[in-house]
């Protein structure tokens, strides 16, 4: 099986620090992966790596068949690897229309030429704000796009994250605790949008919200400080031992 | 279905109406030709309070909209200048080529600074732009043989425009040619600021992590962002120079670098007026206020600098923006 995204034996050290110990993750096309562990296991750290934020000490990141590991971080969104943030990244002062027009003309932008880059409108691409638009309709955002970004709530900046990964239109998106302080009620929202995510996009997700994990991931791996106890499908992981030990601690 | 698509069209529009040309636009730039039939003895000062603005929108470029904060940015406009001053002495008289020549001397500059820029925070940018601002200040102080240090360059010729207008001493054709290119060059920034690039670049200024994560290629985008503010600024000192006939060292000074921060502070930045408005407030303040006190009047910038910071943090034109914004609330409200 090819697997869309792969790292081989990743190795990560800040100085005598180990924070990724010889991980090789796989991901099948197409996957809901997600990737749980305890606080401080280098889950965050492994994405940065994974999107080349940080450039892992040794070790390999494959996407989809190429090797990536020293292609700069927005070339390997070009090649379709685009990420969310644990906390909320945004452009404060843009509507959410023009972030998602600014992400969606960046992908665009060898198809446009260098007039309607540099010099014309924005208004001019119409096309590409049609689809702007699309897309944030069906993140329901729709009715809050003309408005600056720090006015929105903070669950409706949750989808924008979301929106703006999505605009690039990704082979694989990295979730990074996509629901993370969003209150109870706003929540059943982007449960709704996480599940109707195109199928065909590969999906990581770090989660810490069990009850999201279990319901939406089709395989998970455990990593316990920086280094992966155990993969498989959400059954297998609920009743292994190890697992329980890591997070109830010894004794139960 | 139709009702999606008015919906979306509705957004089209408000995109539209941004970047449309406003009124206020239309009639500030008419204004600037009104200054030649209503202030025909005042036109040397009025091109100089011009190439200051032409100056800040440069600055503009690089602090309002893409966010690189400098210290040194005379440094662009002082190599025009004396690429311009050089030119001219040295038997080449056309003014349109001392503009080209200026304009390439300072974009190389430009671009080979911009790769120290491209890495590090605030602060490193303000430091190193200071640096290389001082830098080519001893440069010039030193090498008196070319660019006659503290007494300037002489021996400035500037020839006939078109080989028709020859610059005359109450500045005449000078306001003029001023006023073209800075309008040209203002149309230009302006076709930039609402392209995609220009959106590119304030999200680049808004977060730079978010960004990058989108694919943008910043260090290439401030790079040739940094590379084409430069050749403006050095065109703006070249119209220093073809306007005055003459090349003082100040062009270079930590002085000018800083004077600019505060002209495009006290305006406005990311307005593209911000810097001309700044400009012509700034230098008729200082003109009024050192005729009363020719020696203390950095004491009244200085109060009036605290106070615009304090009070007026978006400049003057954010200032009449949330001005005409609460007008415009009142009015909604009495009119429900």
């Amino acid at each position: 099986m090819n697997a869309i995204l792969q790292t081989r034996d990743l190795w990560k050290a800040f100085g005598g620090l180990i924070v990724t110990k010889n991980v090789n993750l796989s991901l099948a096309p197409g996957a809901r992966h997600a990737l749980i562990g305890p606080n401080g296991a280098g889950k965050t750290t492994l994405i940065n790596q994974l999107t080349g934020v940080l450039h892992p000490s040794s070790g390999s990141v494959w996407l989809d068949g190429e090797d990536i590991t020293r292609i700069p971080s927005n070339e390997r969104v070009r090649r379709g690897l685009s990420r969310t943030f644990q906390i909320n990244t945004l452009f404060p002062q843009l509507t959410p229309l023009e972030a998602v027009t600014n992400a969606i003309c960046v992908r665009e932008r060898s198809r446009l030429n260098i007039l309607k880059r540099r010099f014309f409108r924005v208004s001019r691409c119409s096309a590409v704000i049609d689809e702007a638009y699309d897309l944030l309709e069906q993140l329901n955002l729709a009715n809050d796009c003309l408005v600056e970004t720090h006015t929105l709530a903070y669950g409706k900046q949750r989808l924008l994250e979301m929106a703006l990964a999505l605009a690039a239109k990704p082979k694989v998106l990295l979730l990074d605790e996509p629901a993370a302080g969003v209150p109870e009620g706003e929540s059943d929202e982007l449960f709704e949008v996480l599940n109707n995510l195109p199928k065909d996009i590969s999906i990581l997700l770090i989660e810490h919200d069990m009850n999201l994990v279990f319901n939406f991931a089709d395989r998970i791996t455990v990593l316990v400080n920086g280094e992966e106890l155990v993969t498989g499908t959400p059954t297998e992981i609920a009743e292994d031992p190890r697992v329980r030990e890591v997070y109830l601690g010894k004794g139960h | 279905m139709s009702d999606n698509l008015a919906k979306a069209s509705r957004h089209l529009s408000f995109l539209k109406a941004r970047e449309r040309w406003k009124p206020a636009e239309m009639a500030f730039w008419l204004l600037l030709i009104g200054v030649y039939f209503v202030f025909p003895s005042s036109l040397v000062f009025a091109s100089q309070i011009l190439i200051t603005g032409l100056f800040a929108l440069s600055l503009d470029m690089i602090l309002g909209y893409a966010g690189i904060v400098t210290l040194g940015h005379a440094a662009f406009f002082g190599i025009g200048a004396y690429t311009a001053g050089l030119m001219a002495a040295n038997g080449l008289h056309d003014p349109f080529l001392g503009l080209l020549g200026a304009g390439i001397a300072a974009g190389i500059a430009g671009y080979f600074c911009s790769f120290l820029l491209s890495r590090g925070g605030d602060l490193t940018r303000l430091m190193i732009t200071l640096g290389i601002g001082l830098l080519l200040y001893e440069i010039a102080n030193s090498a008196t043989k070319y660019t006659g240090g503290v007494d300037g360059l002489q021996g400035v010729e500037i020839g006939k425009l078109f080989g028709l207008f020859s610059f005359d001493l109450y500045g005449k054709t000078a306001y003029i040619y001023v006023l073209c290119i800075a309008f040209l060059l203002f149309l230009f920034t302006r076709s930039m600021m609402h392209s995609p690039y220009g959106l590119a670049l304030r999200s680049i200024r808004e977060n730079q992590t978010r960004a990058l994560a989108i694919g943008i290629p910043i260090s290439a985008c401030l790079t040739n962002i940094y590379t084409i503010a430069a050749v403006m600024a050095g065109i703006a000192g070249a119209l220093l120079t073809q306007t005055t006939q003459f090349v003082g060292i100040d062009v270079l000074s930590f002085q000018r670098s800083a004077d600019l921060l505060i002209i495009l502070i006290i305006g406005g930045t990311a307005t593209m007026y911000g810097g001309f408005i700044g400009a012509a407030v700034f230098m008729l303040v200082q003109d009024r206020l050192s005729n009363l006190n020719p020696q203390y009047w950095q004491f009244f910038l200085g109060i009036l600098l605290i106070v615009m910071t304090l009070y007026l943090r978006s400049g003057i034109l954010g200032g009449f923006s949330r001005l005409a914004h609460a007008i415009g609330n009142r009015r909604n409200k009495e009119q429900p």
